[in-house]
């Protein structure tokens, strides 16, 4: 993965606009958190291969950066976002590394369902 | 050092590298004696947040990293009946319950084994293990009594001893210490934030208790029919 940047990742959202796509979106703070730290309140969601089309998408932040995307009756949204990869299936994989390096939260778009 | 006389061990967990921390040392025990080992690995870690920094490995390419690192893992502590069971990580406590329990029974019926290592239900902290516990319990209380295995389970969470007090069973494992170390070694993606602590702690002898937690794995040995699951 590489560090994110507007001018490289933008491109990237748009491509995938107007066409139905696949989401995997999650946030974590790792099943441990509480175990290491009780005063921490461990929180977390994920959602894998949800089916929606985005009018428009944007990137947005002076990184971390914060992705939008703008879906017919409603929207999806992540902060946090550090590093992004098209990777070999060309798919746009978003991912924002904590300052401990740990993936703290995820936005990826496809064109086909993820395994 | 106890001298294995298990027909078959049937190790049970849902991560790779589950294993690792604190029972290969146990599991190379009982391989090197000849006692056949098996290890159903539930999921293949995929929601793992260690990606490397900066990131070596992403959301999507990490299942297949680990699914590498625990083949290799399995081979440096003596497995040779290593089992991935294909479930995905963070959703096995929503899995239905009774599948999860027939997954355990299956895997018992086939390898009769006549102990069995698991974490221990409500003291394993992750959902997932919490999640494995339980099938695992209660598909031993399933079965007649006459028939059941020796149950050994792993507990960390915080101040688990208070409930279910000190480990019954304590496995010294210096003479595995170097499988356990591939086995960690192995597990490189999630365990490089730890070992190099973990390899100048055995070196210096500088931390006694962290050099003591690696060579001595303990377990619980459980009666189910104590336990409400």
């Amino acid at each position: 993965m590489k560090p994110i940047t507007i001018e490289e990742v933008q491109p990237l959202i748009n491509q995938f606009a107007k066409q139905p796509v696949y989401i995997h979106l999650e946030t974590t703070n790792g099943a441990y958190a509480s175990h290491f730290d009780q005063s921490f309140f461990s929180a977390s969601a994920y959602i894998r291969n949800a089916n929606v089309t985005y009018e428009h998408g944007k990137i947005i932040g002076e990184g971390p950066f914060r992705a939008g995307l703008k879906i017919e009756i409603g929207w999806v949204y992540a902060e946090g976002l550090t590093h992004f990869e098209l990777d070999q299936e060309g798919r746009l994989l978003l991912a924002g590394h904590g300052f401990d390096g740990k993936l703290a939260v995820a936005l990826e778009i496809s064109k086909t369902p993820f395994e | 050092m106890t001298t294995s006389n298990e027909r078959h061990v049937l190790v049970i967990f849902p991560h790779p590298d589950d294993e690792a921390f604190g029972v290969s040392g146990t599991i190379a025990m009982h391989t090197s004696s000849g006692t056949p080992v098996t290890y159903a690995c539930l999921t293949l870690g995929e929601m793992g947040r260690n990606l490397g920094n900066p990131p070596f490995a992403t959301r999507e390419s990490l299942p297949l990293i680990r699914k590498d690192e625990l083949k290799k893992a399995a081979e440096a502590i003596g497995i040779t009946d290593l089992r991935m069971m294909g479930l995905r990580d963070k959703t096995l406590e929503f899995e239905d319950d009774d599948q999860m329990v027939q997954l355990v029974s299956d895997l018992i019926s086939e390898c009769n084994p006549s102990l069995i290592i698991s974490f221990y239900p409500g003291y394993s902290v992750h959902p997932d293990h919490e999640a494995t516990a339980r099938a695992v319990v209660r598909a031993v209380k399933k079965m007649k009594k006459e028939d059941r295995p020796t149950l050994h389970c792993v507990a960390f969470s915080n101040g688990h001893e208070e409930h279910i007090g000190n480990a019954d069973v304590v496995h010294s494992i210096s003479p595995f210490a170097n499988q356990k170390m591939a086995a960690l070694r192995a597990h490189i993606s999630q365990t490089a934030w730890m070992l190099k602590d973990l390899e100048e702690t055995l070196v210096n002898g500088d931390q006694p208790d962290a050099a003591v937690k690696f060579f001595t794995e303990q377990f619980w040995t459980v009666d189910v029919d104590q336990l409400e699951v």
